[in-house]
């Protein structure tokens, strides 16, 4: 019985929440990926963007809302996640028109891409706390659990409660199918394999008749929806404050760099690693501990070996080891 | 078919084409020999539109080309192959084949979601052809493999393949010979003489290996330091003065020397 509360403890408290962290992080770390990989630089302004995608789909949400649209259990947001993605897909288009195509026509060194990339990241940042303010935003409706932990307990006998909310939920599912129809579109259609192609040898690829800004406009287009939808999960997830995404940037691009940036499969590994130590890490484990020790060997301390406070240090450390040890990434990023 | 006329490209202060003025006439194999760092390759450049002229005019056609992208010189009919190979390598030699013919419906993305029957078919034939182009290639058993890790002289087989995969007008070719051996490297000059005579292409080669020009190629034109030394067939052209010094340099000069 006991062993099987400091299960229930550990999924309730570390592997539920890490999933649901970790499929947010894939899903931004694809992104900033796809723009390594492809567009050949570092996109800063990649947290922004989410942040811009998340709040038109949450200003469409709350209009939705105040007409009485809804999904029932589900969170309205999802309906007006298409149009979250159009309003990104829209902000991220002209940005490429103005500003990054004048360096693509440069043929601008990356390290140049990746600073004008912070300026666009100011810019966006502040068109999102002009817009919106700098505030919390909730946005979430629908049913909050799936299953709540007192249900859990009443079905089970047991002490540990498991609860798996519902914007958790969501997230792992559509995480899961938004990456199964990107590694399609990737794989199998020729669009997906001329963005390969390109990713791979931008030099052949021109000579082989590809049409480069096509393939430019694609990638924004997936980009944007990636971020669109990562920024909305995390948002019903969490809450959405402008700020909070700006800090994302670290973790989602520890994750493209772990698991090597340029490599999406890297990317969802990469997402996962990040979310799993950092929760592991800042988890007091004195809960499970206590079922599992005997009485004597009971810890008085919370067994946390990081205070939440420096979660963000966990990515920072674990970018660290990799840039140190192996550069590359897991799977060896550079060519999708 | 294609004129060049007074094209420089400098290199910071290097001229590693200077002036260089030539034609190439439609339907002929044409060479282009000289020594390394002759200018060969960036002149290939700048005709194919990868680089930018510092100068100059080349047009196809009577058309002005001077600048033009290459995916657009592409879908004129115009394809060049790398000196040092390129491929897509984390793709498989078919698939390598299969990307050329740029422009197709599926890579509209309305095509991608709308229009899977038009894709499956273009992609049937497109694999048929792929096939038989590595079958003529004599690499058929390396159709799936990546294309990263096969050989140096497979990839550059590969880089021949890729310009049969579409109907072209005029390919350059730089040196596909090097680093393949000699059956096979009878085998691609029987290869071009075949796409010269039943497709009409008008290919541009260059090659360090004079039996390979002498069998193929006529006219041949000799660069040396960015600038066009001689054209004429190989004969003319081996026993021109200018160039037996700036390149072909043979023990004939020398005798005379010590003769002298
Ligand atoms: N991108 C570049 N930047 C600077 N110099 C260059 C560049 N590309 C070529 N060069 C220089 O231009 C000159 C001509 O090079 P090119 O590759 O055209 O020679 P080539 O005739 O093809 O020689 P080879 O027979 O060895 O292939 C060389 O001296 C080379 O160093
Ligand atoms: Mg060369």
């Amino acid at each position: 019985m006991d062993f099987l509360n400091a299960i229930v403890a550990l999924t309730n408290y570390v592997v539920i929440p890490a999933m649901s962290y970790g499929s947010q992080l894939a899903l931004g770390a694809l992104g900033v990926t796809l723009v390594y990989g492809i567009l050949r630089f570092s996109n800063f302004a990649h947290g922004d963007t989410m942040a811009f995608g998340a709040m038109v789909t949450i200003l469409v949400t709350w209009l939705m809302q105040s007409v009485g649209i809804n999904l029932g259990p589900l969170p309205t947001a999802l309906l007006a996640l298409p149009f979250g993605i159009l309003g990104c897909v829209a902000l991220v288009l002209v940005t490429d028109r103005l500003v990054y195509r004048f360096y693509r026509e440069q043929k601008a060194k990356p390290v140049i891409l990746v600073i004008v990339s912070m300026g666009v990241m100011f810019i966006m940042n502040g068109l999102v706390r002009f817009i919106i303010g700098p505030d919390d935003q909730r946005f979430s409706d629908g049913a909050r659990f799936i299953i709540s932990a007192r249900d859990f307990k009443s079905m089970t006998g047991l002490n540990e409660g498991l609860a798996i909310k519902t914007s958790q939920g969501l997230t792992v599912v559509t995480a899961v199918v938004v990456v199964a129809v990107l590694f399609w579109f990737l794989n199998r259609t020729r669009t997906g394999k001329s963005m390969r192609a390109y990713s791979d040898n931008e030099d052949l690829a021109l000579l082989s008749g590809i049409n480069p800004e096509r393939v430019v406009v694609y990638t924004w287009l997936i980009v944007a929806a990636l971020a669109t939808v990562a920024g909305v999960l995390y948002g019903l997830d969490k809450s959405f404050k402008p700020f909070t995404y700006f800090q994302l940037l670290l973790p989602i691009f520890a994750s493209a760099i772990v698991g090597g940036l340029g490599s999406p499969l890297g990317a969802i590994a990469g997402g996962f690693i990040i979310a799993f130590s950092e929760v592991t890490i800042t988890y007091a484990w004195k809960k499970v501990a206590v079922y599992l020790l005997p009485e004597r060997f009971e810890p008085d301390g919370l067994v946390q070996l990081l205070s939440t406070d420096y979660k963000l240090a966990v990515s920072f450390v674990i970018l660290l080891i990799v840039l140190l040890f192996r550069p590359t990434g897991i799977f060896r990023g550079k060519a999708l | 078919m294609i004129v060049v006329q007074d094209v420089h490209k400098h290199f910071g202060g290097f001229h590693a084409v200077d002036g260089a003025s030539l034609e190439i006439a439609e339907g002929s194999i044409t060479g282009l020999i000289g020594p390394n760092g002759a200018g060969k390759t960036t002149l290939f450049n700048v005709i194919a539109g990868v680089l930018q002229p510092t100068s100059g005019r080349v047009t196809m056609a009577g058309e002005d080309i001077t600048g033009l992208p290459p995916h657009d010189l592409f879908h004129k009919g115009l394809l060049r192959t790398f000196q040092i190979a390129h491929e897509f390598s984390s793709m498989s030699c078919r698939e390598n084949l299969m990307m050329v013919p740029g422009g197709q419906s599926g890579e509209t993305l309305w095509n991608t979601w709308f229009g899977q029957k038009r894709i499956a078919d273009e992609e049937r034939a497109l694999r048929a052809k792929a096939d038989e182009v590595l079958e003529f290639l004599t690499i058929e058993h390396l159709s799936e493999q990546k294309a990263g890790e096969i050989s140096g002289g497979q990839k550059k087989l590969l880089e021949l393949g890729r310009t049969m995969m579409v109907d072209a007008r005029i390919v350059f070719l730089d040196e596909v010979g090097a680093g393949v051996n000699r059956t096979l490297l009878n085998t691609i000059g029987d290869a071009i003489i075949r796409l010269n005579q039943e497709r009409g292409y008008t290919f541009v080669v260059i090659e360090h290996d004079m039996d390979f020009i002498g069998r193929l190629c006529d006219p041949v034109i000799c660069m040396a330091e960015g600038k066009v030394l001689a054209e004429g067939t190989l004969d003319q052209i081996k026993a021109n003065e200018h160039v037996i010094e700036a390149y072909l340099g043979t023990g004939l000069k020398n005798k005379e020397k010590v003769g002298a």
